[in-house]
């Protein structure tokens, strides 16, 4: 019989003192805590938190190992179907996914599936199983190229390793990851004690990882598929090219793109003073935008010492972001200007910016999303004083890939035209994540790589 | 050879600096006009840098540094037989021309004003453009004589070289943009020009070369993180519309590139970098 106690607490660092540094937020559970939050779960004839998973994680069977104090045993459920448990652990949005679905959560709170995955992961890091003798994986010897070292690349090369296949992933950048190493802040996913290691254990399967390899640029997909000997290519390039407002002042020194702010800092390093990147936070930051993105560069500018604003045009209930962002975000200090878009940004004798200009929003009739689309009340403009302005506004497709490949088409928006399995208009060519779809999560990205490993082993069994 | 190992090393002036850097596959892939990103160490920063020449066979790339703050100095301080953390490219759209066939290249007359550091890009142009029977003249300015670079190599791919100091001290006596008009005036035809140096010489030499009627390219040595298109860093205002200098440039069409705010923008992070300087001297005070 489950156990009918409340969600067991997750400890966080103090509000106060983590807007100051950069280490993690959030400590997760120690052994006690899981073990007693995993008697919780109801262990459901058919769980719905297993079909609301893009990996498809088998979440009753983990937690019923933790149960048992098994934490090697839940550690080898998970790592069938996810190559990056304490990454999902940590960023996945599972309040919509697996906890979003647990019937616990009805009446309740779900059970903290996510705390306790990323929990049997940390713990299996810090003391490795003692007979770790990894299973013999029975080679193929059929080469698979992938593009980018993000979640997508990063799960499908996991995949494909398992079942022998000889994979190489070419990164364009000089350090692997993607998004979860130049994206997301080390106080949300620390790079070098839990990224670090999920890498290396992608690598131990067998996986190698070429970086500094812009593919499109250093080598092109026909030169993989044609000279190389690659008998299936997987594009995994995530979203690209930053997203700006196309109004007045957007090109002022001071107004940066979320993604050049964030890759700064994470890729960078720019907040430790023993490397070189320098980084702009200035005294006032508005950050403009609503998304988790929005709340990475907040909270970094925040820990870089500036005053910081989000700027979003419709109401706290619209923000794209996880709650547990906003409520973090909110704790730190961070305010939130909302219904509130900017219209100019301002600059001053000498080409910095200086204010933003707004206008006040009310929310109208739902749009095509379904949220209600924001609309300009008329004379409401305002100036907010800034000394910096980062621009959180998603991202469009890179064409490079598109443009340097025969045979790829692209949608209007640019992104890369695949079937739900992965396959592309080009035989032998796969791809999945943002790429494909526009900017999303890192667990969607994961579950298009798996199924487009899939794919990549029926079309090789096929050939 | 090791991975980015820096197989020569020459002070072209003392402030100048010329490798020769193993990247196989990058020299296998680049182009004339195209850049590349080098990080000296692990804590360093993306540089951008232009190709200045590759050789296919050997698997190399030359690149030419300016020591300007802390990070081209960790690349200058490299000696040969060490390595680079990462070189990366072929970057950037390679120079229009090389889309050119034989006859085209052949009616071609080509003006290159190369300024400064930006003189050891203009020569895998030049010497592509006169390999395949262009017409290649060549301006190089500089401060003074001391401070010039690539004479000779550019001497062997050019049919006129020019040039100019601004003390006098070799050459014509005066800007590339008064040598540039004191050429047309001649009589010397060109169908193109191409200006690559610090950024307010392109803008000069671009005003110049509206005034004689000649088109002119650019290209854009902007700030960059990345450099694959990511950061947004070196969006540039070309035409009233905002394009990336990474994967749109970095060569655009001069008449119509805002060089007032590509420069301010060039600047954005001159006081951190100051600092950075400052800080690396000091780190280097406290070793000795």
């Amino acid at each position: 019989m489950a156990n009918r106690i409340p969600r067991v607490p997750v400890r966080e660092q103090d509000p106060q003192v983590r807007a100051r540094n950069f280490e993690e937020v959030c400590h997760g559970y120690n052994k006690e805590e899981a073990l007693l939050e995993a008697t919780r779960c109801l262990h459901c004839k058919n769980p719905r938190c297993v079909s609301a998973c893009p990996v498809g994680l088998n979440i009753p069977e983990f937690v019923a190992k933790l149960v048992e104090g098994d934490i090697y045993g839940a550690s080898a459920i998970i790592e069938k179907d996810s190559s990056l448990p304490a990454v999902c652990g940590r960023v996945c949005p599972q309040e919509t996914q697996c906890e979003g679905s647990c019937v616990l959560g009805v009446k309740g709170e779900a059970v903290a599936i996510g705390k306790l995955e990323r929990f049997v992961a940390d713990y299996v890091r810090a003391n490795p199983a003692p007979e770790a003798a990894a299973p013999a994986i029975e080679k193929n010897g059929v080469k698979v190229a992938i593009i980018g070292s993000g979640p997508a690349g990063l799960a499908c090369a996991a995949d494909l390793a398992k079942w022998g296949y000889d994979v190489t992933i070419y990164e364009a950048l000089h350090k692997a990851g993607g998004v979860l190493q130049y994206g997301i802040p080390e106080f949300r996913l620390p790079k070098e004690k839990v990224l670090a290691h999920e890498i290396a254990d992608v690598e131990k399967l067998g996986v190698k990882i070429e970086t500094n390899v812009l593919v499109g640029r250093t080598i092109t997909i026909d030169k993989l598929l044609d000279e190389m000997g690659f008998k299936a290519v997987f594009i995994g390039t995530g979203a690209g090219l930053p997203k700006f407002m196309g109004i007045p002042g957007e090109n002022l020194c001071g107004v940066f793109s979320a993604n050049e702010f964030l890759t700064r800092n994470n890729l960078m390093c720019a907040y430790r003073d023993d490397y070189l990147t320098p980084i702009h936070a200035g005294k006032k930051v508005c950050v403009v935008g609503g998304g988790n993105v929005a709340m990475d560069a907040a909270r970094t500018a925040l820990r870089l010492g500036a005053e910081v604003h989000i700027v979003y045009r419709r109401t706290e209930a619209e923000l794209p972001a996880r709650k547990e962002e906003v409520h973090h975000a909110k704790q730190e200090g961070i305010i939130f200007d909302l219904l509130t878009n900017p219209v100019a940004i301002i600059g001053d004798e000498n080409g910095w910016v200086k204010s933003i200009r707004c206008v006040k929003m009310e929310l109208g009739e739902p749009d095509a999303s379904g949220r209600r689309s924001p609309v300009v009340i008329e004379g409401s403009e305002f100036e907010i004083e800034a000394d910096t302005v980062i621009m959180a506004l998603g991202t469009s497709s890179n064409p490079l890939v598109a443009n340097t490949t025969k045979g790829l088409e692209t949608t209007k928006r640019g992104c890369l035209v695949a079937s739900p399995e992965g396959q592309t208009t080009r035989a032998g060519v796969f791809a999945g994540g943002d790429a494909v779809t526009g900017a999303a999560t890192v667990i969607l990205a994961m579950g298009a790589g798996r199924t487009a490993a899939k794919a990549i082993d029926n079309y090789v069994k096929n050939l | 050879m090791k991975k980015f190992e820096i197989l020569t090393k020459e002070m072209l002036t003392p402030a100048i600096c010329r490798m020769k850097v193993s990247a196989p596959l990058l020299a296998a892939s680049a182009l004339p006009g195209q850049f590349l990103m080098v990080r000296a160490d692990e804590k360093g920063e993306r540089v951008p840098l232009t190709i200045s020449d590759y050789d296919r066979r050997e698997g190399s790339v030359t690149i030419v540094t300016q020591y300007i703050g802390a990070s081209s100095a960790a690349i200058i301080g490299k000696e040969v037989g060490e390595c680079f953390a990462d070189v990366a490219g072929p970057l950037g759209v390679p120079s229009e021309f090389v889309n050119m066939d034989a006859g085209q290249l052949a009616s071609q007359s080509y003006i290159f004003i190369a300024g400064g550091v930006g003189t050891a890009p203009v020569y895998p142009q030049a010497k592509w453009l006169h390999e395949r029977g262009a017409k290649v003249d060549v301006i190089i300015g500089a401060k003074t004589a001391d401070l010039l670079i690539y004479k000779e190599e550019m001497a062997a791919v050019c049919d006129n070289l020019f040039i100019c100091t601004d003390d006098g001290s070799e050459g014509f006596h005066g800007l590339v943009t008064a040598m540039l008009e004191k050429l047309v005036g001649e009589g010397r035809k060109y169908t193109m020009a191409v200006a690559i140096g610090p950024m307010i010489m392109m803008k000069f030499s671009t005003l110049t070369a509206k005034k004689l009627g000649l088109p002119i390219t650019v290209s854009l040595n902007t700030l960059m993180v990345d450099g694959t298109g990511m950061c947004g860093a070196c969006r540039v205002s070309v035409g009233g519309k905002t394009r990336f200098a990474c994967v749109e440039g970095p060569e655009f069409d001069g008449y119509l590139v805002d060089f007032d705010e590509a420069m301010r923008r060039q600047g954005q992070y001159r006081s951190e970098e100051k600092q950075a300087l400052e800080d690396h001297r000091c780190k280097i005070g406290r070793d000795r």
